[in-house]
């Protein structure tokens, strides 16, 4: 390879894999084992003593996950990457490394409803404090910031209306107070949106959507920007202090650019536990080669049926970025020329009732709660997804009673169009 | 040359033409970030001598440590700096003095020091900074790729095997 950086459907395919060195084989292998044989004893020391690269057991690293990983880094413009066994696993991993009992972070209130959940309540236990913010009104996010605040957390486009975030000007609010801005980037993907790249320090995905993208295994990933000091405030002990696990070893100043990604890996996967499976990961990766052909298709149906959905005179609105006179259109403009994703909600005239008549009447489309698979879904948050929440946690998420989820999928667009038809017809 | 960032070919054709390294700064520590650099160069083939005044006549890792380079009596082909940037200057100052003198000047993760770097480059030495010659090993090698970390390299050419289980050699050509 010449020195020339590679495009983002090269790194898509080949970043992290090389043939298998003892058979040649091209695709990678599923190593569905639990456990590597060490050389001796003196290398095995030196494997769990973090002074050699391998592998150990499968609940910490496995050679299919790592390709996976390596590969996810690569497109997110990374200094390293973790996967879990799903995206709430992930962020579990990412809280554990930098909270402690008693510290908050601030989340945006524009987020997905199992996330919402995670934090509004699993995360009590822990005494880790979530304060909710508005995404959009960035001037609020400041006063909510204290001496205990350790990052901020958003999602770009947010689920479930597909709103794009100034993660720029949010990134900015974050690094003035000395704290990371972990951004979930499971609905835009890589191809659209590298969170890194506007100020965000570490990125989270639900690989189970897009970049998976056929539904079929569940998955998370934790990519390390590589561009927070741990060590600068003394807030986050985790990476700036000497570890007794690993006999006093500082993981910020022994492993530097990528230490997040191997403190999430050695000191949250080892002793929490949610590994990823091979086999999962050799389906992810598969998955991933296809992920720019899959996500521009995706936006190029969905900006389709959002204009077509529209013009339609029993819709009372559609929320769709990528729809020129929508009020996200700029920003949408700014962070994903590309396209504005596959996920939009939008409201019909009819209300609740009709909604739910709606959804009961289409056939193409599958009612069920998942995003980012290659077929069509459809969705009403409030009676699933966003179940849980208050009425005033359902507004201001975007999932009121009336609100419709589409996750457009990768089928002709004319029979994704004529099944809303006819479905239409029937309400 | 310029030293924000080095081509892989650059650092490749370094670590495959040193055989023996002096690490100034090693420490007999084995959480500290020298002692891992050393315990993996030496699992990697090379010879590699500790330097440091507080431990002379010591061993680090079964060699023995010297208190400054000119004491080290047989050659060295580069020298790997676990100093502070502002040691930097003075280190080359020494090397210059040396008979027989290495051909790389290696400086660790956040050690650099481009004035230095002229001085030793103007006297025919490569220089590298702000590197871990562990991790561009690993990098290089595809190594650090089992542990979730991106190496930035991109080949389908076949992996290179080295004795023992998951040992991988460099597989970037020198430049």
């Amino acid at each position: 390879m010449s020195n020339s950086e590679p495009g983002f459907s090269t790194l898509a395919i080949h970043a992290g894999a090389q043939p298998d060195p003892t058979t040649g084989a091209r695709a990678t292998p599923i190593y569905q084992t639990t456990s590597f044989v060490f050389e001796d004893a003196d290398h095995a020391a030196s494997l769990f003593g973090l002074k050699a690269f391998g592998n150990i057991y499968t609940r910490i690293m496995n050679p299919t996950q790592a390709v996976l990983e390596e590969r996810i880094a690569a497109l997110e413009g990374g200094t390293a990457a973790l996967a879990a066994a799903s995206g709430h696993a992930a962020q579990l991993l990412v809280f554990h490394a930098i909270m402690r009992p008693g510290d908050n972070f601030i989340s945006a209130n524009k987020l997905y409803g199992g996330s919402i959940n995670q934090f509004g309540h699993a995360f009590k236990s822990f005494d880790w404090q979530v304060r909710w913010c508005d995404p959009e009104e960035v001037g609020g996010i400041e006063e909510l910031i204290d001496d205990r605040t350790r990052a901020i957390f958003i999602e770009s486009p947010a689920n479930p209306g597909g709103t794009f975030i100034d993660i720029k000007a949010i990134a900015d609010i974050a690094h003035k107070h000395g704290i990371p801005l972990i951004v979930d980037n499971t609905m835009a993907s890589p191809y659209l949106v590298r969170p890194i790249e506007h100020g965000a320090d570490l990125v989270v995905h639900s690989m189970t959507k897009f970049i998976g993208g056929h539904g079929n295994s569940m998955g998370g990933m934790i990519v390390d920007g590589g561009t927070f000091d741990w060590s600068a405030s003394g807030n986050y002990p985790m990476l700036s202090e000497p570890r007794p696990e690993y006999g006093g070893l500082v993981l910020h100043e022994t492993f530097g650019n990528f230490a997040f990604a191997i403190a999430c890996r050695v000191l949250g996967l080892r002793d929490l536990g949610p590994a990823i499976s091979p086999m999962n990961a050799f389906l992810l990766l598969t998955g991933v080669e296809t992920l720019p052909l899959r996500m521009q298709r995706h936006c190029d149906n969905a900006l389709e049926v959002a204009t077509w959905l529209k013009n339609h005179d029993k819709v009372d609105w559609v929320s769709y970025s990528g729809l020129e006179d929508d009020e996200n259109h700029a920003m949408m403009k700014t962070y994903s020329p590309n396209g504005a994703g596959a996920v939009f909600t939008f409201g019909l005239t009819g209300g609740y009732e009709a909604g739910i008549k709606f959804v009961e009447a289409l056939e193409i489309f599958s009612h069920l709660a998942n995003i980012g698979d290659t077929k069509s879904l459809v969705i009403h948050p409030a009676s699933t997804t966003h179940r849980q929440l208050s009425p005033e946690q359902q507004e201001s998420a975007g999932a009121g009673p009336d609100v419709v989820r589409l996750s457009i999928g990768i089928e002709d667009v004319a029979d994704i169009i004529g099944d809303l038809k006819q479905a239409l017809d029937r309400v | 040359m310029n030293h924000d960032s080095y081509q892989d070919a650059y650092i490749s054709g370094i670590l495959h033409s040193v055989k023996t390294i002096a690490m100034i700064g090693a420490s007999p520590k084995d959480v500290r970030p020298s002692f891992i650099a050393m315990k993996y160069l030496l699992a990697k083939g090379y010879g590699v001598t500790p330097i440091n005044p507080g431990h002379a006549g010591k061993e680090i890792l079964g060699q023995t440590v010297y208190g400054q380079l000119c004491d080290v009596p047989h050659h060295l082909d580069m020298i790997d700096v676990f100093r502070g940037s502002n040691a930097l200057p003075g280190i080359v100052d020494e090397i210059l003095t040396l008979k027989d003198r290495p051909s790389v000047l290696w400086a660790q993760l956040t050690v650099r020091n481009d004035e230095a770097a002229e001085k030793a480059e103007a006297a025919g030495m490569k220089v590298v900074m702000n590197r871990c010659p562990k991790i561009e090993y690993g990098r290089l090698s595809g190594e650090i790729g089992w542990n979730g970390i991106n190496s930035r390299v991109i080949s389908a050419r076949k992996p290179v095997r080295q004795a023992g289980y998951q040992a991988l050699g460099i597989r970037i050509r020198p430049q």
